[in-house]
């Protein structure tokens, strides 16, 4: 890329250029290393969801997009400009999870002021409309459910028609029919081109709304693809079962399984079918107190960040 | 037509004036006349005080240099309620910070330069709202004379040298966290008033005086009440505003600093 003079931003082409780029990016706070090395480059019109359990460093790489906080090494570039500049554009704008709203001002109002603070704007009424708030616009929004506010917040998050748009967490502490209409709402504007990055620790949110899953576990990301891809990953189920001295070798070899780790006298079997695998264990071994769970993403992320983990020597 | 979505960073541009402008200034003056706390405190409350005490027979036939003593507490009182309402306007961000507004702008093209400047501006309105209402209630009462060009000038004082606490009020908003920091600096403003002789006046070289000329609000109420006493505008007064605005000015930038910066 050439940066050289006032002229830079105009040679960036617009179809190449990418909505966000991540490159080396680490941000530590002290002795905790929030984000580890993140390189992410997502195109426009991408809806990308960011997924990981709390304290991966979703929060930490979303404030660095929005020029919040800087990183401690790496470059973080939005449409091929510092955040900070993206900002003072309009190009980017973000939901937060609480937060960020006056009480003592409407529905109506909070837009409208918002919008002020733009050089380019959409309609507003036409955002209200669409963040489904019409019927409560000249309400205050000291009175609207935690439900409405999120939609308030997407509201003003939409009156500034950014070209990337990010949620952190958005329907954390909403109930399902408050969940229901905010995605729907989101899926509605996602529809017209916007770029969206969202956050989210559900993977059912992820599956439902993203073209592409981003997984991310203690700063790092650990997979990265289509929810069919990422979903794959946590299929199947895990068969606990107190073996001493298992046969690891042989275990390995049933048909349908993944892995097998051994913890002390404890083995865990990861498999496809684990009926097959539970039915060996009864009949041709000593195995006992046998547990069947479900493998879900917490143990999609553990097996994914096993792999770089040396702590965790007992896998074979 | 071009495509929905302006996502070349060369058609977007910045909002100019760093996104000061006339919607924000009235939503914001709005939400300040919605917060009867802010109106009962800063509008009536000098007002009451002035009718309780200004309009007292003797004080209306007292001498007070260029007019009379009901005059002068009238300037007193206008004075009291400009200083309550661009602290109030000024302590405003405390509220903002805690409620995440003040994160939520920062995600918005609005400079910070320019929301300071909107909070002055506001605290400003208000100020002017308490000088104006305390003298046009004075003026129906009757009571209050002096001179015309005193009565501006005395109101133009009070108004403009409010700015210190405007600041002051600022400051106070970066420093104390909550929603309720006029709770606090309501009892600590009228210590000020009451050492800085605006509610009762300082007899001169009186330990109390000595004390006073120290205190925030001092400078303020002499000048202000200059015109009609007639004294000589002394370089203790004006020395007294100075240094306090420099002293909340420079403290409300350096927590606005803290408040803002990138980590």
């Amino acid at each position: 890329m050439t940066a050289t003079s006032t002229s830079a931003a105009a040679s960036v082409d617009p179809a190449t250029t990418a909505a966000i780029s991540l490159r080396g990016v680490t941000k530590a706070f002290g002795t905790v290393h929030a984000v580890r090395g993140v390189d992410l480059e997502i195109r426009p019109g991408e809806i990308v969801a960011f997924l990981g359990p709390n304290g991966a460093g979703k929060t930490t790489t979303i404030d660095m997009v929005l020029g919040l906080s800087r990183p401690t090494t790496g470059d973080v570039e939005v449409f091929g400009t510092d955040p900070h500049t993206a900002i003072r554009k309009g190009l980017v704008a973000a939901v937060m999870q609480t937060g960020g709203l006056l009480k003592d001002l409407t529905v109506t109002e909070t837009i409208a002021y918002t919008a002020s603070l733009f050089a380019h704007t959409a309609e507003i009424r036409d955002v209200i409309d669409r963040a489904g708030l019409t019927e409560i616009a000249e309400r205050m929004v000291g009175k609207c459910s935690g439900g409405e506010q999120q939609r308030v917040r997407f509201a003003m998050a939409l009156v500034s028609d950014p070209a990337l748009l990010l949620l952190d967490e958005p329907t954390t502490g909403l109930d399902v029919e408050g969940r229901r209409a905010f995605w729907s709402a989101i899926r509605a504007d996602a529809r017209r081109g916007r770029t969206v990055l969202f956050a989210t620790h559900y993977l059912e949110e992820a599956d439902a709304y993203a073209d592409r899953i981003v997984l991310v576990s203690h700063g790092r990301i650990v997979a990265d693809g289509t929810a069919a891809e990422v979903k794959a990953l946590t299929a199947g189920r895990t068969v606990r079962a107190t073996l001493p001295g298992a046969d690891t070798e042989a275990l390995r070899r049933l048909p349908s399984v993944d892995t097998v780790e051994l913890r002390g006298d404890t083995v865990l079997i990861h498999a496809r079918d684990t009926d097959d695998v539970a039915r060996h264990l009864l009949n041709h071994t000593h195995a006992k107190n046998l547990e069947i769970t479900a493998r879900g993403l917490e143990d999609a992320f553990l097996s994914l960040t096993g792999n770089d983990d040396t702590s965790r020597g007992a896998t074979r | 037509m071009s495509t929905p979505m302006t996502t070349r960073a060369e058609l977007r541009r910045a909002p100019v004036l760093g996104g000061l402008n006339r919607t924000v200034l009235g939503l914001e003056l709005r939400r300040m006349l919605r917060n009867r706390r802010t109106v009962i405190f800063t509008l009536i409350m000098p007002i009451a005080l002035f009718l309780l005490i200004g309009t007292n027979e003797s004080y209306v036939h007292e001498d007070a240099g260029n007019g009379n003593v009901s005059a002068y507490i009238m300037i007193s009182m206008a004075v009291y309620g400009a200083v309550l309402a661009t602290t109030s306007g000024g302590a405003m961000v405390s509220i903002e910070r805690a409620l995440g507004w003040s994160r939520q702008l920062r995600l918005t093209p609005l400079a910070p330069a320019a929301y300071i400047a909107t909070k002055m501006m506001i605290a400003l309105v208000l100020g002017l709202g308490s000088v104006l209402a305390v003298y046009m209630v004075g003026m129906a009462t009757g009571k209050p004379s002096m001179p015309v060009h005193v009565w501006i000038l005395t109101a133009l004082i009070g108004w403009v040298g409010s700015l210190v606490f405007a600041a002051f009020g600022l400051f106070m908003g970066y420093v104390l966290p909550g929603e309720n920091v006029m709770q606090v600096l309501g009892p600590l403003m009228a210590v000020f008033a009451f050492v800085g002789g605006l509610f009762v006046p300082l007899e001169d070289g009186s330990t109390l005086q000595t004390v006073a000329q120290f205190t925030p609000m001092y400078g303020l109420a002499e000048l202000a009440r200059s015109p009609l006493t007639g004294e000589t505008v002394q370089v203790s007064w004006v020395l007294n505003i100075v240094v306090w605005l420099v002293i909340f000015a420079g403290g409300a930038a350096w927590r606005f600093r803290r408040d803002t910066a990138r980590v």
